[in-house]
């Protein structure tokens, strides 16, 4: 149950957080701690020093500024789900959290926490990616901003660089209609295979995650829903083969070829629930 | 007098601690210059040990000691007994600390002890063992191959034992002339039992007198101190005390005398300073006992008239790497002996071989041997009814034994005492609505939605035992129960049982009994267990045992006391002791009303003495050995809805019935919690629990995060009934009921699921019925031409 | 060993300030330093809920929480929820619907079911058993744990639920 030792400092900015970074380049930032923390205790992560910025203000911010929905990366997964204007603006993404852990890791657990960890199993990349939401990175030297589709780069992989913070998401405010189908693992509740489709005046987009090393656009779907009314008999067509098992994951409970038959099924759930 | 407390839904006195915080649990003890182990593990599954180097953990500052294996060999401390010996059955040394090699994944090969848990864990991951690791083999029936990888030296081809009961060749003939056979290959999937307490122990010894004291997450701490002093440390028993306070559930895996406990005590002594050691979670998958792992060949025959002739049972029950105090009779006595279930089957032959394998120790859990027999008979019925074009619940009606047909003697050695199978089926089939189900069934499945219904009749055996009878079998131990009744001079009563509650709600139960018995009120009652310095003996809770027969023990010593107070009674009253009654909670002269004395009146004098019988000893208490005349036989049809998502194979629980029999009921609301959560148990094997062990030897599934555990949204509320047949050969008539559910609800669960994909042409499928596997089961049987769907 | 951080903690409405190790776990700190071993740990995965206590007014896992991030707030404990004589509905449901057997996911059960019904009063079935997602009982089978907090939602809702042992 013990982590090995670290050393712990707390961050009241982003500034400071950044700072503190660059003292200790080999520490971790503790938002939620969610991932962190049971790492730490089987001792699979042993940082040197923690950096907590999960009382950072500015990284606690949830606004609409005109389109676009910004969610600061501490939000906790508990306040994106109850805030009314995400439910309005973006509702797959109070629909998957509900679908996360449970009520203490949700009331721990962080947006920015999850996609800057970009653990193969979470739900949440796969909703921004449906979203085409842009994530807002800060560093020694400033800001930048990346798509969604260039943050996930492989498994516990993103954009993120040494001594970089993600410090917000900013999502397209009514992208359309959109749904997120999960199918979770039984004991963990991680997703085996989980689907999120955001149907908006530009066509569909879908996205992977739970199956691949990371989450992944489903382009394959999207060509095919592409410029179709969407229709039962467009979407049964659309959602056969739409990803190789050659391209997933497998393990001894869920092979590669199963979860690709799931992502299929999923779509379909997802989709058939937006017409 | 109050009302009869028996059959009383009475809440429990044990939850106050519990609802607050209050609870004892062993990792809540502190104490005065306590240190901490950590135990250092085998990550391999198959080993030679060929050198441990200790320095680096030494040399972290608060560690005070290392202790290795050969260490505690040199220092005479001895290797685990196992509790049931089988003729010709090998006995390879089992050192708390092995140190020549390690045969399973979790094996301890070393303990650091320190001031402080955290450094002992940092100091535990500094020891460097260095290890030859070898191939390593975790299936039973592979581990009996030639060229296997070889455990043990003092075990040839991995061969723990075999075992057999019946004549073969009677049975054999009966399938020769039978009218239809059906054969199913099944692998009863290995469990990890995960009482929600981790594993824990403290130990403390008192150089001056050469004591120890063992607090211990123990079902059975009388067990603990003999094996622990009389086999393992060579002390008397009463240098010895082994406490097992608040137990955070056990189902089996408690029962184990665990090497940390050795350990925990020899560096107690070691060190002069008690020394504890929790278990983490990870630890526990990786080292408390498994259960199940069962491959099995099972035939049924039947003649023309549906008629069960005969079974034949071929078992391989993988034993683990070492043996664990009961695990060599859970599949042979608490398995062999079950097969003829509630059903009138002519002969049954079955054989069983048990092998060791690089896996860890299995041993009894909820059910212990009675669940895998049910499952695979229950599996046999549905798949002959189905042969037979006959409805399961027929199929099961035409083979009971009839209610006027006890005694009856079984082909497989018991005597079944008493029974109404049938009544128990048509109860289940009532409450479940069987006939509309069957019809909703049928509907549905046009609408190309897959319900199953699955039934499951079972009978078992426990209230363990009768001694002489577990004697002749191999038992190491007697099976009786001892208890102790003592009133007070202010009429409160102390109860001891040797038997340990760790959920059943015992403190309650038990004292509804005692107050009806001496006429008392119930919070005048209190009940003591789990401490061996303070009841006469005991062999502990396992096996459905406590209330038929330690509760048994106690309404016998009880009685005790009502005769003796009778006596004393008489003299104060001037009277005849036969013409005392004891009635309204007073000893009065029969016709005589106005002329009684209180139970306080007489727990007074018992205890002044000052007007008193002079043949008469004073004081009031009594002891009882109760050594049962039969096991008891509790048995029930249990009915299990679920629906399959053809899609993803996912398999929903619907809706559960159940009916039980358990003879009369102490407390119903505790009588019927322990049927919800053994029905949870044998849910989560059918549909979710299952250890996997990969080729190199690995437990993949070592965390909840892999392992399955029912959660809350897993289940649904469920329908329970009762049906009431006494026990004739105890003094209350009661059956136990603390394993019924798991043993009834795997079968029916495995029964429901299989039904709903027999339009699929699906004959078997073995547990857990795990997504991807019901969906593979569905698309191979698309793939074939005669498939309905 | 790394530098001691000094914490200032209200635990069940007692201020505490105490030195402790960065990677002290809150479970542990409530265990071990405080003596509040009501706050239980079942897993080292984060899984079981065993250690459920609340955080200024949230469920929050004790095991997946250093003692340091616990700086400045209000926690309260199984011991905090309420006392014989003065049981938080909660607890008295666990009572009266015999939620518990071992005992031992008790409090973080009932710390999870109170959360519950601090954000939803009047919870459906399956809503209770969605709530309960992280809080593993070995012994129940759930079913008299969903009893027990329906028993509590209509407590609270100023009626009066007739518990198991009144319906015999």
């Amino acid at each position: 149950m013990y982590t090995a030792e670290f050393t712990y400092h707390k961050a009241s900015s982003v500034a400071e957080a950044i700072q503190m970074l660059q003292q200790n380049p080999e520490a971790k930032l503790l938002a939620g701690g969610h991932s962190l923390i049971p790492a730490m205790k089987l001792r699979l992560a042993q940082p040197p020093a923690i950096i907590d910025i999960s009382k950072v203000a500015e990284l606690k911010s949830i606004r609409l500024e005109g389109n676009t929905l910004v969610i600061g990366a501490a939000a906790t997964y508990a306040e994106i789900a109850g805030h009314e204007q995400v439910k309005g603006a973006a509702p797959i993404l109070a629909e998957a959290i509900q679908h996360i852990g449970d009520p203490m890791v949700r009331h721990k657990g962080t947006l920015g926490g999850s996609l800057a960890h970009a653990d193969p199993a979470a739900d949440l990349p796969a909703v921004v990616l449906a979203l085409g939401a842009q994530m807002k990175i800060q560093g020694p030297s400033g800001e930048r901003v990346v798509e969604a589709g260039d943050f996930f780069q492989g498994m516990f992989t993103t954009a993120v660089g040494p001594g970089e913070i993600l410090t917000e998401i900013h999502i397209p405010a009514h992208a359309g209609k959109q749904a997120y189908e999960k199918f979770p693992h039984p004991a963990s509740r991680y997703p085996v295979v989980g689907v999120a489709v955001v149907v908006g005046a530009n066509g569909v987009r879908a996205a992977l995650t739970g199956a691949g090393e990371h989450a992944m656009r489903l382009s394959r779907l999207e060509q095919a829903l592409s410029g179709k009314p969407l229709t039962a008999e467009a979407i049964e067509a659309a959602c056969q083969g739409i990803v190789s098992p050659e391209d997933l994951m497998g393990d001894h409970l869920h092979s590669a070829e199963y979860r690709a038959h799931l992502v299929d099924v999923l779509a379909k759930r997802a989709l058939l629930r937006l017409i | 007098m109050a009302d009869k407390m028996m059959g009383k839904a009475m809440k429990r006195v044990e939850d106050p601690r519990f609802i607050t915080g209050s609870g004892n649990y062993t990792d809540d003890m502190q104490m005065a210059g306590m240190v901490h182990a950590a135990m250092v593990r085998s990550p391999y599954a198959h080993a030679k040990i060929r050198g441990i180097r200790a320095e680096a953990a030494l040399a972290v500052p608060g560690v005070l000691a290392v202790i290795t294996g050969q260490e505690m060999k040199d220092a005479g401390v001895n290797g685990i007994p196992t509790g049931w010996l089988h003729p010709g059955i090998k006995l390879p040394p089992h050192y708390a600390i092995t140190f020549d090699k390690v045969r399973h994944m979790g094996e301890i090969v070393a303990a650091v002890v320190a001031e402080t848990r955290q450094i002992a864990e940092d100091a535990a991951a500094l020891v460097e063992v260095d290890y030859e690791p070898l191939e390593a083999v975790t299936i039973g029936s592979k581990a009996l191959e030639a060229g296997a990888p070889q455990l043990h030296a003092e075990a040839p081809g991995n061969l723990c034992f075999t075992w057999s009961i019946g004549n073969k060749d009677e049975v054999d003939a009966l399938f020769a002339q039978a009218h239809k056979t059906v054969r199913l290959q099944i692998r009863n999937n290995r469990l990890v039992p995960s009482a929600m307490e981790p594993r824990a122990s403290l130990a403390q010894y008192a150089k001056a007198t050469g004591e120890f004291t063992l607090w211990t997450t123990s079902q059975n701490p009388h067990i603990h101190r003999l094996l622990i002093a009389a086999f393992i440390l060579g002390i008397p028993e009463h240098k010895l005390r082994v406490i097992a306070p608040d137990v955070g559930g056990g189902f089996g895996s408690k029962i184990y005398q665990y090497p940390e406990e050795i350990i925990v005590l020899y560096a107690a002594k070691k060190l002069g300073r008690p020394v504890k050691w929790t278990a983490r979670r990870s630890e526990s998958f990786v080292t408390d006992s498994h259960g199940r792992d069962h491959e099995t060949v099972a035939e049924m025959a039947v003649d023309e008239g549906g008629k069960i002739t005969a079974l034949r049972v071929d078992t391989v029950a993988n034993m683990g790497a070492y043996l664990t105090t009961f695990a060599p009779a859970v599949p042979t006595y608490l398995y062999g002996t079950l097969l003829a279930g509630c059903y009138k089957t002519q002969k049954i032959y079955c054989h069983v071989t048990a092998p060791f394998t690089n896996t860890v120790p299995v041993d009894a859990y909820r059910g212990a041997g009675r669940p895998e027999a049910t499952y695979l008979l229950e599996r046999l019925a549905d798949t002959m009814a189905h042969e037979l074009g006959m409805d399961p619940a027929e199929f099961r009606r035409r083979n009971f034994i009839q209610p006027d047909e006890f005694p009856y003697q079984t082909p497989v050695a018991l005597v079944y005492d008493s029974g109404n199978y049938e009544a128990a089926l048509d109860k289940a089939l009532e409450m479940a609505g069987y006939k509309a189900l069957r019809q909703k069934q049928e509907e549905l499945r046009k609408q190309g939605r897959y319900i199953g219904i699955g039934l499951a009749s079972y009978l078992e055996a426990c209230g363990l035992a009768p001694s002489a009878l577990v004697g002749s079998l191999g038992a190491q131990a007697g099976q009786w129960e001892s208890a102790l009744v003592r009133v007070m001079p202010t009429g409160k009563v102390e109860v001891f049982t040797g038997t340990h509650s760790h959920g059943q709600g015992h403190e309650t139960a038990f004292a509804q009994v005692v107050a009806d018995e001496l006429q008392v009120p119930v919070e005048d009652v209190v009940l003591i267990h789990g401490d061996t310095g303070r009841m006469p003996y005991g062999w502990g809770s396992y096996g459905s045992r406590s209330a038929p027969t330690g509760l048994s023990a106690i309404v016998m010593a009880s009685r005790k006391i009502v005769d003796k107070a009778k006596r004393i009674a008489a003299h104060l009253l001037e009277a005849a002791p036969e013409d005392i009654e004891h009635a309204d909670g007073q000893f009065r002269v029969k016709g005589v009303p106005d002329r009684s004395k209180s139970f306080f009146d007489i727990a007074l004098m018992a205890h002044l003495a000052h007007n008193y019988p002079a043949d008469l000893e004073p004081g009031l208490e009594a002891t009882h050995f109760y050594d049962p005349k039969n096991f008891v036989f509790p048995f029930g049809t249990h009915i299990a809805v679920v629906e399959v998502d053809p899609q993803t194979g996912k398999v929903k629980l619907q809706s559960y019935t159940c009916v039980d029999d358990c003879g009369p009921l102490i407390n119903p609301m505790i009588a019927e919690g322990q049927v919800h959560g053994g029905i949870a148990q044998g849910l989560g094997q059918a549909l979710l629990e299952e250890a996997v062990y990969d080729e190199s030897g690995s437990l993949v599934t070592a965390n909840f995060l892999e392992y399955t555990l029912p959660r809350a949204d897993d289940l649904v509320q469920i329908n329970v009934g009762h049906t009431v047949t006494p026990c004739p050969h105890n003094p209350l008539g009661i059956k136990g009921i603390g394993e019924a559910g798991t043993i009834a609800s795997t079968a029916a669960v495995a029964n429901a699921v299989i039904d709903a994909l027999r339009p699929f042409g699906v004959v078997h499928l073995d547990m857990p019925y795990t997504p991807e596997k019901v969906w593979r089961a569905i698309q191979a049987a698309r793939r074939m031409p005669q498939a309905a769907d | 060993m790394a530098e001691k951080v000094k914490v200032r903690i209200t635990v069940n409405g007692v201020e505490h300030t105490d030195e402790v190790e960065p990677r002290q776990l809150l479970v542990h700190y409530l265990r071990e330093t405080l003596g509040l071993t009501g706050t239980h740990v079942g897993c080292d995965t984060s899984q079981c809920g065993a250690c459920v206590v609340h955080v200024d007014g949230q469920a929050v896992k004790s095991c997946t929480m250093f003692t340091v991030q616990a700086e400045g707030s209000e926690v309260t404990t199984i011991e905090g929820l309420g006392e014989v004589g003065r049981l938080h509905p909660v607890q008295e449901g666990f009572w009266e619907m015999h939620g518990l057997q071992c005992g031992f996911c008790t409090p973080g059960m009932i710390m999870a079911a109170a959360d519950l019904l601090n954000k939803n009063p009047h919870p459906t079935e399956a809503e209770i058993r969605h709530a309960l997602e992280g809080n593993l009982c070995r012994c129940t089978g759930y079913h008299n744990i969903v009893r027990a907090v329906q028993y509590a939602a209509e407590k609270m809702a100023g009626r009066s639920p007739v518990g198991a042992a009144a319906q015999d």
